[in-house]
């Protein structure tokens, strides 16, 4: 040991880790009365530890890879791009929850402080470098995200949701932790550096490695709830607390793919011909199936979990590529992918009737003569989920499509845009329900301060973001390079 | 030139109706007063962008074959797609037609639409936004956005104010169309990778390996024949015509469905020279069959929309003939029959309109011996019932004779089985002329239908004047399209040259 280990580099995930305690402690002195002013605390703890994750980066105009604490993590730019999308998503959940929470009469302190520790975990996988590293981060998240499940603790559904995620999660993240095993039985380390300057080097090309993979692939598939390992989405999302359902589908998918990335391009890199082929079909099994299998749903909570499917295949599309293209082209989709249904989820959260939530996509009919504005904020979103023109999901298909169309994919590319007709069908049937069909009445009013302000804000970014998209993109672009470097 | 070239007229004239659809959405108020200042605002942003359009003529030197009026700024620097704008002698007059519709739709929804005027107005106004930016567009990406963003207002406007079975006609219009689009999406992003630009200008002057030319042409050709729309891609179309409302057949008919053959002027012919005389005979084939088998067809309808609509299949069988001539009568012939059945066919769904707001019915037997009571409208029906069967002095005379000229001196067997498409066109259109305007008057509700109002003479005049001009005096229209036009056939035979050479030597 020559040098303190450098603490600096985890500087936000143990600043909202310590919140998260710090918080849990105030709330439990303050009692239930406070969780709206904890609330606003956890979401002030979470506009710190953006602004500290991204201080150096706006002194010094970039984000240097270093690695530190004793290899166990590392801070880069890809990092920061994704753990800023993570925090943001925390942020938005947050605040449309807050409401909910309150008339569901599921308002504890426990909630905001959940959602900070799944953050923190989320941060910890993102910026792991060390397998161990890895799954500490992926369980110290998904043991929040069980609780989150079950939070409305006297609905069987919920419970329900909460039960299977756990049960099919911990499979999971034994399959995952099995595969780290083999991993370091037969390369002799868990470190990502060293797994990398061992597989560029053309050695360890063992079966027993390439099994281990495998295995770490299906875990992070179920994490990304990638087809064939979806099983949990729909049930959890639908069972699971509305602002929940919205808090899974954007924060820890984004979490989860940023480490699918790092994994699978850091680590074993130079194993790409081995793994690209299992990429490939699950991406393209996802697109297909979150396309077909949303055509019959009829809850609006349970459609959103295969769109979500649907979405992540596309963004494995830039996995598959492999190249700083597809890097780009899926930090391109996760930032656009985390406004859209942000802004989806705050619209469903609105569907509230006579004092109860509804979720029925009938429930939707006519919406757009009782309540114009929201019908438009949903169809812009529903278009943008659909990838039409002039809205942002046009370019988040764009890119990763550009990618597959680089690098020789051309086959994935055109059964994905064929999907993505399927997919329209769907996202159009919302459109349609609330344009065509007669009105059914109006929703309760009013819808809450915060979710107006979450969905004007999704929709502004969501159909502006045509005018002036080089920002997002340039920034994309610039992480991209820093992975493929020369 | 006069001072005015120095404006951004084209990006004037594509976002100028978007500042109508910001007008519109601040309206507030009870609902009659917010409808009657939704029409006056839509009415005034589509005349001043006409007018604006017009400035775009005035300014536009019909003696080069460049892009004109060339507007440029940074949009992804990084990735070498921007903002670029202009017009040639091709794409000028679709603008124009463009421009040119919309008011007149306005005016034509003016009494029929009465519930959610203000959405319907926002819906043009952005359609319009859409239609002219697609023939502005000089980037591929730009582009892209215009010509798949047109959907989304068109799904709204045949979903919202369309007949019985709107949605699944919504439905089909919608994903048809998408299926095709996304495919030259593909076509697209891998152009951009072969040319390392997404510049279109830069694109046509590229010399693409002919190995690849055949997908590529494949691709484009899956977008652009769905929405000429080419047989067997044709279904959509009837479904979609009769059930939009009166307005949206305008503007389907008179824009929408040119954006096929712009397509193939523009983008597959010049850039994948070998490709498009590899797969002429494919095209002649699926031509004259639309030309022949939708004529008859068009023989058997019932509903007067749906007529009509099949008339359009065929009529766009000349104009594709005509484009892969590869002759500048060819050609020609293609452009001035889509400019002529962009107005014609327009102003014979307003026709339909017209007696449709009167008697809410389409069917042709309900109709009959309307010359008595309505004189006014006979006669306007009478100038684009001719001008779609091809009468010389009418507009699609000249499109027609050109294309057939053009045709002849490529392929004679052609010409001859698109000559009988024209005299099937004739009998299925003086047969429903004959069916709605002569004969006795049987019903009585027909018989107390009254003539035009002012407001419907003043749709039809310029559209009238407008057959007339074309048909004419062709030649306002076919000399600013002629360098452009030579150009592009000079650049298709130059590359085909060099692949026979190529091939030679080998």
């Amino acid at each position: 040991m020559t040098a303190a280990p450098n603490f600096l580099i985890v500087l936000p995930e143990m600043f909202l880790g310590v919140a998260a305690m710090l918080l849990l402690l105030v709330g439990i002195y303050a009692g239930a009365r406070a969780t709206r002013f904890v609330t606003w605390l956890c979401v002030l703890a979470l506009v710190a530890t953006l602004a500290i994750l991204l201080q150096p980066v706006w002194s010094s105009g970039a984000a240097p890879r270093q690695v530190g604490l004793f290899g166990m993590f590392v801070g880069d730019s890809l990092g920061v791009f994704t753990q800023t999308l993570v925090i943001l998503g925390s942020i938005l959940s947050l605040l449309i929850a807050m409401r909910f929470n309150e008339r569901e009469g599921i308002a504890r302190i426990e909630f905001p402080v959940l959602v900070l520790i799944a953050t923190a975990g989320m941060m910890m996988m993102i910026a792991a470098n060390d397998l161990i590293a890895l799954y500490l981060g992926l369980e110290l998240q998904s043991l929040a995200l069980y609780v989150l499940a079950a939070f409305a603790r006297d609905d069987v559904r919920s419970t329900e949701a909460g039960l299977k995620y756990f049960v099919l999660g911990a499979v999971a993240s034994g399959m995952l932790l099995f595969g780290a095993s083999m991993v370091y039985g037969f390369a002799g380390t868990t470190s990502f550096d060293g797994l990398a300057k061992l597989f560029t080097n053309g050695g360890g090309n063992s079966v027993g490695l390439i099994t281990g993979i495998v295995f770490i692939s299906v875990g992070l598939a179920f994490k990304v709830s990638a087809v064939p390992f979806h099983m949990w989405t729909p049930d959890v999302y639908e069972g699971a607390p509305t602002p929940v359902t919205a808090f899974f589908s954007v924060a820890p998918k984004i979490a989860a793919l940023t480490l699918f990335l790092r994994v699978m391009l850091q680590p074993f890199g130079g194993l790409m011909a081995d793994w690209q082929q299992i990429i490939w079909v699950i991406s393209l099994l996802s697109m297909a199936w979150g396309s077909f299998a949303a055509i019959a749903q009829q809850n609006i909570k349970r459609l959103m979990a295969y769109s979500s499917i649907g979405h992540v295949g596309y963004a494995l599309i830039g996995l598959a590529a492999g190249s700083a293209a597809g890097v780009r082209g899926v930090l391109v989709y996760l930032a656009i992918y985390l406004f859209m249904n942000a802004g989806t989820f705050a619209v469903i959260l609105c569907m509230r009737r006579d004092g109860k939530m509804v979720e029925g996509i009938d429930d939707l009919a006519g919406l757009s003569r009782t309540h114009p504005a929201l019908a438009l904020a949903l169809a812009i979103f529903m278009f943008s989920l659909a990838g039409i023109p002039p809205l942002a999901g046009f370019f988040a298909k764009l890119y990763v499509f550009m990618a597959a169309i680089d690098a020789g994919l051309p086959i994935l590319a055109v059964l994905g845009v064929l999907s993505s007709v399927v997919g329209a069908y769907y996202y159009l049937r919302i459109v349609k329900v609330m344009y065509f069909d007669e009105a059914r009445g109006a929703f309760d009013r009013p819808f809450g301060g915060e979710v107006t302000a979450v969905i004007l804000v999704c929709a502004i970014i969501i159909t502006f973001f045509i005018v002036w998209p080089g920002p997002m993109l340039n920034g994309a672009d610039a992480v991209a390079a820093t992975l493929f470097p020369g | 030139m006069t001072t005015m070239a120095h404006w951004p007229l084209l990006s004037l004239t594509t976002f100028l109706p978007l500042a109508g659809v910001a007008a519109i959405l601040v309206l507030r108020g009870d609902e009659q007063a917010v409808a009657r200042n939704a029409r006056w605002i839509a009415l005034w942003t589509s005349l001043i962008v006409f007018a604006v359009s017009l400035a775009v003529w005035a300014n536009f030197d019909p003696t080069r074959s460049d892009f004109q009026l060339v507007e440029q700024a940074d949009w992804l620097p990084d990735f070498n797609i921007g903002y670029h704008m202009g017009v040639d002698g091709i794409s000028l007059f679709f603008v124009l037609l463009s421009t040119f519709l919309t008011p007149i739709c306005v005016i034509a929804s003016w009494t029929a639409i009465q519930r959610r005027v203000k959405e319907y107005m926002i819906a043009f106004l952005a359609l319009e936004t859409m239609m002219v930016g697609i023939f502005c567009a000089l980037d591929f990406i730009l582009f892209y956005v215009f010509f798949e963003g047109v959907l989304v207002p068109m799904f709204l406007i045949i979903g919202v104010w369309g007949g019985p079975r709107r949605v699944y006609s919504a439905f089909k219009f919608f994903l048809y169309t998408l299926l095709g689009s996304v495919l030259s999406l593909l076509a697209i992003l891998a152009i951009y990778f072969i040319t390392g630009t997404a510049d279109i200008p830069e694109a046509l002057a590229f010399n693409f390996p002919t190995s690849l030319q055949p997908w590529l042409w494949l691709a484009f050709f899956a977008s652009f024949a769905v929405k000429v729309p080419m047989w067997p891609f044709h279904t959509w179309l009837p479904d979609a015509h009769v059930e939009a409302p009166t307005a949206g057949s305008v503007i389907l008919a008179g824009v929408l469905l040119k954006l096929g053959g712009y397509g193939f002027i523009r983008f597959s012919l010049p850039m994948f020279p070998a490709a498009s005389a590899f797969f002429t005979p494919f095209v002649f084939t699926l031509s004259v069959v639309a030309i022949i088998y939708t004529s008859l067809v068009a023989l058997a309808q019932q509903d007067m929309k749906k007529l009509i609509a099949y008339s359009s299949v065929a009529h766009m069988g000349f104009v594709t003939i005509g484009i892969f001539t590869v002759t500048p009568e060819g050609l020609q012939g293609a452009m001035i029959q889509m400019l002529s059945h962009g107005v014609v066919s327009a102003a014979l769904f307003l026709c339909v309109g017209v007696v449709y707001d009167r008697l809410h019915t389409r069917e042709i037997a309900r109709y009959g011996g309307l010359a008595e009571n309505m004189p006014k409208y006979a006669c306007a029906f009478m100038v684009f019932m001719l001008a779609s069967v091809g009468l010389p002095g009418t507009s699609g005379f000249v499109g027609e004779f050109l294309a057939m000229i053009g045709a002849f001196q490529v392929n004679t067997w052609v010409a001859f089985l698109g000559m009988i498409g024209v005299i099937l066109g004739a009998a299925y259109m003086l047969w429903l002329y004959r069916r709605i305007i002569f004969e006795k008057i049987t019903h009585a509700d027909v018989r107390a239908m009254v003539d035009l109002s002012p407001r419907e003479i003043l749709i039809f005049a310029p559209m009238i004047a407008l057959v007339l001009w074309m048909g004419i005096y062709p030649a306002s229209f076919l000399k600013p399209m002629q360098p452009s036009i030579a150009n592009l056939i000079e650049r298709v035979q130059v590359s085909q040259r060099a692949a026979a050479t190529t091939l030679a030597q080998r």
